[in-house]
């Protein structure tokens, strides 16, 4: 593209990288915290609202078209919307990042509890499986793909999105990349860039391991 | 004064509707980027994803494109290409263009795909040649999906062209931007509320024209499946779960 046009400029360089490694491990370690928490809080969020939507069927389109219409939202906009209540920093982005996460992860979840095979739910109902029992212990099970493909992409949509936060002052890597334009200082831009999208791979390889894990029955094919 | 009534002083001030920095040009200047953005992206998109399509391949690489593009932040793109030289909306259109491909090929390459065999057999049989088949078979059959997706990408840009503004690009997102700066947070607001709104109203808009442009033969068609699953719930959804009509920034909601 256009990276080589700017001589002087380097966009890679260790020097910066071992000067700085104290400010840019603080940065990746906002980074980290803050993917890590907002997807939890959202998952914990996320099951409890998806059980609910699937026992009460008339719930599921209201809830699926609320998660919708918000998520249409921009992220720059929620911030400004959130910003004026919850201030700035940790709280705002970290709300907003939530929000985003629980409409994927309560979608997919759904998806998953609906696409239960309807034999298999006989099957258990015949075997005197009362409903709650069939939630926790048959259909949960079965969408277990499903919850792990949202969960993934959860945490790389968080990990790109925790980026934005630099306009309420607390963006992990972003605050480098931005502070790294306002200089105009390659090198730090690229370090940012480059560290994010390897924690965005690492954890969705992690998340990925782990469904394996969990999943043994379903070798056969990986979604997303 | 509360914040919410600054947000509706400022909204009511006439002077911050007019001249080069009001609401309007900047509105203007959000949906000539847009476009511009969509177009550049289908351009260069489409023919590829026709192409994938009538082929029956490509499914793979729209999948690895678009995990991509959601790990890649959009304020990392637009700080990258502004730091290499292009400011302003130059940089806008690019950034976002990239980020308008996934839905684009995704959605093309899986409706051309999702054409029952049966019925490329029969456009053969009757002795059309494979680009005949394409314009006259395949496409109007993939339509909805097709255009399901350019509604994705649409939204999707839109939502994702405020970043810009960080960066020096003129939008709506320069209105909540300098409100920061200014720690006004009444302005702050009033731009996030005027964000929100364009994009809600783009999607609306947008999901009247895909349903109009949607042949009638399978508008019906679709209805049909539709409540048809709704009632049962038998039928088994993809656990793939992308976010199918909306998404601001797939990386999305505008990473």
């Amino acid at each position: 593209m256009h990276f080589a046009e700017a001589p002087p400029n380097p966009w890679f360089s260790w020097q910066y990288i071992e000067r700085n490694s104290a400010d840019i491990a603080r940065a990746l370690e906002q980074h980290v915290s803050l993917t890590l928490e907002a997807v939890a809080i959202a998952f914990v969020l996320a099951l409890p609202l998806a059980a609910l939507a699937h026992l009460r069927p008339r719930l599921a389109g209201p809830v699926l078209g609320v998660a919708g219409v918000l998520y249409t939202i921009p992220s720059l906009a929620l911030f400004a919307v959130l910003a004026p209540y919850t201030g700035i920093g940790r709280t705002t982005v970290l709300i907003g990042l939530v929000s985003y996460a629980l409409l994927v992860l309560t979608r997919n979840v759904l998806v998953g509890l609906q696409g239960v095979d309807p034999a298999v739910r006989d099957a258990a109902r015949g075997m005197g499986y009362g409903r709650g029992r069939l939630l926790l212990s048959v259909e949960l099970p079965q969408a277990l793909p499903s919850v792990v493909a949202g969960l993934r992409l959860a945490t790389v949509t968080t990990v790109a999105l925790v980026t934005v936060g630099v306009v309420v002052g607390y963006g992990g890597l972003g605050t480098l990349m931005f502070r790294g334009f306002r200089s105009n200082y390659h090198a730090e831009i690229m370090t940012a860039t480059v560290l994010c999208l390897l924690l965005a791979l690492l954890f969705d390889l992690v998340i990925a391991g782990v469904g394996r894990r969990l999943t043994p029955w379903s070798r056969v094919e990986s979604p997303v | 004064m509360s914040v919410f009534q600054e947000a509706l002083a400022w909204l009511n001030d006439p002077l911050n509707w007019t001249g080069r920095g009001g609401v309007l040009a900047l509105t203007k200047a959000h949906v000539i980027v847009s476009t511009l953005a969509v177009l550049l992206a289908a351009a260069v998109t489409m023919p590829l994803a026709l192409w994938l399509g009538h082929r029956r391949r490509g499914a793979r690489a729209g999948v690895v494109v678009a995990n991509t593009t959601r790990a890649l932040p959009t304020l990392a793109l637009l700080t990258l290409l502004a730091a290499s030289g292009l400011f302003g909306n130059t940089a806008t259109v690019l950034a976002c263009a990239v980020f308008a491909v996934p839905p684009l090929l995704t959605n093309t390459v899986t409706g051309l795909g999702d054409v029952d065999a049966d019925v490329r057999d029969a456009a053969r049989g009757v002795g059309m040649s494979g680009a005949r088949s394409l314009w006259a078979v395949e496409v109007p059959l993939a339509i909805p999906l097709i255009a399901a997706g350019l509604r994705t990408a649409s939204v999707q840009v839109v939502a994702t062209v405020p970043l810009a503004a960080l960066v020096g690009g003129r939008s709506l997102g320069s209105i909540v931007v300098e409100g920061f700066g200014l720690q006004n947070y009444g302005q702050v607001l009033a731009g996030g509320l005027l964000v929100a709104a364009l994009c809600l109203v783009v999607e609306g808009l947008l999901a009247l024209l895909q349903h109009v442009s949607t042949p009638p033969g399978l508008r019906s068609l679709a209805r049909e499946s539709s409540t048809r699953r709704t009632r049962t719930r038998s039928s088994r959804p993809s656990p793939v779960a992308e976010p199918v009509t909306t998404g601001s920034n797939g990386p999305s909601p505008s990473s």
